[in-house]
């Protein structure tokens, strides 16, 4: 804290600003691996390897939906169990708008007609306002508990909405929702591999963008007092309780836009984006990339998409051997990726 | 609405009940004396009927079969508390929690590897198989009454075990002050192994007797698991008491729920749109009733020390 502390001092005029080593190598790390997520579909696409543009869309994805889910981990100290319900909300929104545009059928007729839309900027508005409602619910029901509690009612409550889409026919129920055409974007061919990464990618870089400023706010500094000190917080003259509510929030709009640009990479979605071992997944891209650090995610979902497409290829069992690296991981490696690759975290 | 019809549904509540307590008293148990969260309490329920149902088919014997059952998840939650779970008394939750993902996709797909992907069946033994008759005229099988038989037991037993015995006298000792206990000479390690094994065993015997009424596969384990974790939410992390009432609250409130919802909503629906939304909110009236309870009690019915 000592340190978050002196940085806000240092932007004093007058102050020499003495640069952190170990933050610099970090930064240098950070910077590469965002060039290399953008450069590699690039030259992918231009040697016509179409396969390899949509697994680094894959990457950014992932890697945004667990930028979601590390704002309420890393940054809040809130381990939600249950972030497959917002992935999933944000892809059943897309999936649904999608399925109602091809058919011509409204959404809703009653009280208002809302007609389907193909239009990528109002489903994500729409994939993310419900994605806020729900975590405003889940959250406000959820944040009265904590530790074990709060892990397994996230859980809980995840289930309660796999099982709705499950038991739901109208929606494709276990079988899921084909998405038939890709949903539009105003001016730009979305069915262009590339042109949708970029999508994907400009969306990512938005979702650190808006991580790292929140963080650097005051709004950033009460959410990490209420992970370190809840105490000291509220004795400084703010309740916790809304500050936590408000970051779940965020990071349940930043998760459920993430499932929304999926479920249209897929041209699919289903209850297994609603499953609990989506939620499983998304926090083990967090833990693998590192708790708390900003590009913790982008390493830990480069490192988890390429084992799943590498030793998938290699083996049907794959899971066991993520089980085992994992397990390996979370035992002796604490700090993840990011921990070999720029070294031990601020805190700990 | 008939009365047999009633009556058979709370037995099927009852007995959906009784089957979560094996689960959820491990889990709780585990929790209120090691403070550990455990997700991979599934993989011993289906450890035990994976075990069941095979020694079961090379013996022909059911109840051998359940024995083995049993040891091998006990013996399976000794292996994996001196392996893994021991390093992760001391650490975070959220370490907790990744590690045993961890072990659930290790014993998930170790066991695809061993067995493959296909179920093996386990059929109810020879002289369990019958059925009695109801009130009403209905008849209900005699295992699913076993089934509750047990759970009973298993109460009963569990109860004795935690407040007559020594070792039990030790478990509440650990669940108050585990420092203290060490410093009077209790190995606190010793202790441990034998509470995990014991809440695996419980998880093994579950596993096995439910195995002769579903086909036993891969992954059988997790949708119980979740259940267990809303019982024990309801009931109080580290309350077996409270585990008993959550498991029975919720038995009864699924298997009712799904029977009768759709049923409701025909006076006022289409069958076909009743048996529509009636099954989606049936699904999701545990998680309601979850989140009712813990509106107005935070940390369950019968919340332990903690």
């Amino acid at each position: 804290m000592t340190r978050l502390h002196k940085g806000a001092l240092d932007k004093t005029p007058g102050a020499t600003p003495v640069p952190m080593p170990r933050i610099q190598r970090e930064t240098w790390v950070n910077w590469a691996l965002l060039g290399l997520l953008l450069l590699a579909p690039m030259i992918a696409n231009a040697l016509g390897e179409v396969y390899y543009v949509n697994l680094a869309t894959r990457i950014a994805i992932v890697t945004m939906a667990a930028v979601g889910l590390n704002l309420a981990i890393g940054y809040g100290g809130m381990i939600s169990f249950g972030h497959a319900a917002f992935f999933g909300l944000g892809g059943y929104v897309a999936g649904i708008s999608a399925f109602h545009a091809f058919d011509m059928t409204p959404v809703l007729s009653w009280p208002i007609t809302m007609p389907g839309t193909d239009n990528l900027l109002v489903i994500w508005l729409v994939a993310m306002l419900s994605c806020a409602v729900l975590a405003l619910v889940i959250g406000a029901i959820s944040l009265r508990t904590s530790g074990v509690y709060f892990i397994m009612i996230t859980l809980a409550f995840a289930q309660m909405i796999y099982y709705f889409a499950v038991s739901w026919p109208t929606y494709g129920g276990e079988d899921g929702l084909p998405i038939y055409l890709r949903n539009q974007f105003p001016g730009l061919d979305t069915n262009d591999p590339l042109t949708f990464f970029l999508i994907c990618f400009a969306a990512l870089v938005l979702a650190l963008a808006i991580t790292a400023r929140l963080m650097q706010s005051r709004f950033g500094a009460a959410l990490t007092m209420a992970r370190l000190n809840e105490t000291r917080l509220a004795t400084a003259g703010i309740a916790p309780y809304p500050i936590r509510l408000v970051a779940f929030v965020i990071s349940a709009v930043i998760t459920g836009l993430a499932g929304a640009l999926f479920a249209d990479l897929n041209g699919f979605v289903g209850a297994s984006m609603l499953s609990w071992h989506r939620s499983g997944e998304i926090m083990v891209i967090v833990i693998l990339g590192g708790v708390g650090r900003l590009y913790g995610p982008l390493s830990g979902a480069m490192l988890f998409v390429l084992m799943e497409t590498l030793l998938g290829g290699l083996t049907e069992y794959w899971l066991l051997f993520l089980g085992l690296i994992l397990l390996f991981v979370v035992l002796f490696a604490r700090g993840g990726v990011m921990g070999l690759l720029a070294g031990r975290a601020r805190h700990e | 609405m008939t009365l047999s019809l009633l009556f058979e549904q709370l037995l099927n509540g009852l007995q959906l009940g009784t089957m979560l307590f094996l689960m959820a008293s491990g889990l709780t148990l585990v929790f209120g004396v090691m403070g550990l969260i455990n997700l991979a309490h599934g993989s011993f329920y289906m450890v035990g009927a994976f075990v069941t149902a095979w020694t079961a088919g090379t013996t022909g014997s059911f109840w051998v079969g359940l024995g083995a059952g049993i040891l091998a998840a006990a013996a399976v939650g000794a292996v994996v508390e001196l392996l893994v779970i021991r390093r992760l008394y001391h650490r975070q939750h959220l370490d907790q929690v990744l590690a045993t993902f961890a072990l659930i996709l290790i014993f998930s797909e170790g066991t695809r590897w061993l067995f493959g992907s296909s179920p093996l069946w386990l059929n109810v033994p020879e002289a369990l198989s019958g059925a009695v008759a109801l009130p009403g005229g209905s008849r209900y099988p005699v295992f699913r009454l076993v089934i509750i038989a047990v759970g009973v037991l298993v109460a009963v037993a569990l109860f004795l075990l935690i407040s007559r015995t020594r070792l039990g006298m030790r478990i509440r000792a650990g669940e108050s002050d585990r420092e203290m206990i060490g410093a009077l000479g209790i190995d606190i390690a010793k202790l441990y192994t034998l509470v995990f094994a014991l809440g695996a065993a419980l998880a093994g015997l579950a596993g096995s007797m439910i195995g002769a009424l579903q086909s036993v596969q891969v992954g059988m384990g997790e949708p119980v698991l979740i259940l267990a974790f809303v019982v024990i939410v309801i009931g109080g992390i580290g309350s077996i008491k409270g585990a008993l009432i959550g498991s029975l609250l919720v038995g009864l409130v699924d298997t009712l729920g799904r029977v009768f919802l759709p049923s409701l909503f025909k006076l006022f629906m289409t069958p076909a749109e009743a048996s529509g939304v009636g099954a989606a909110l049936a699904s999701m009236l545990i998680y309601v009733l979850m989140a009712i309870i813990l509106a107005f009690k935070p940390k369950g019915l019968f919340a332990a020390n903690d």
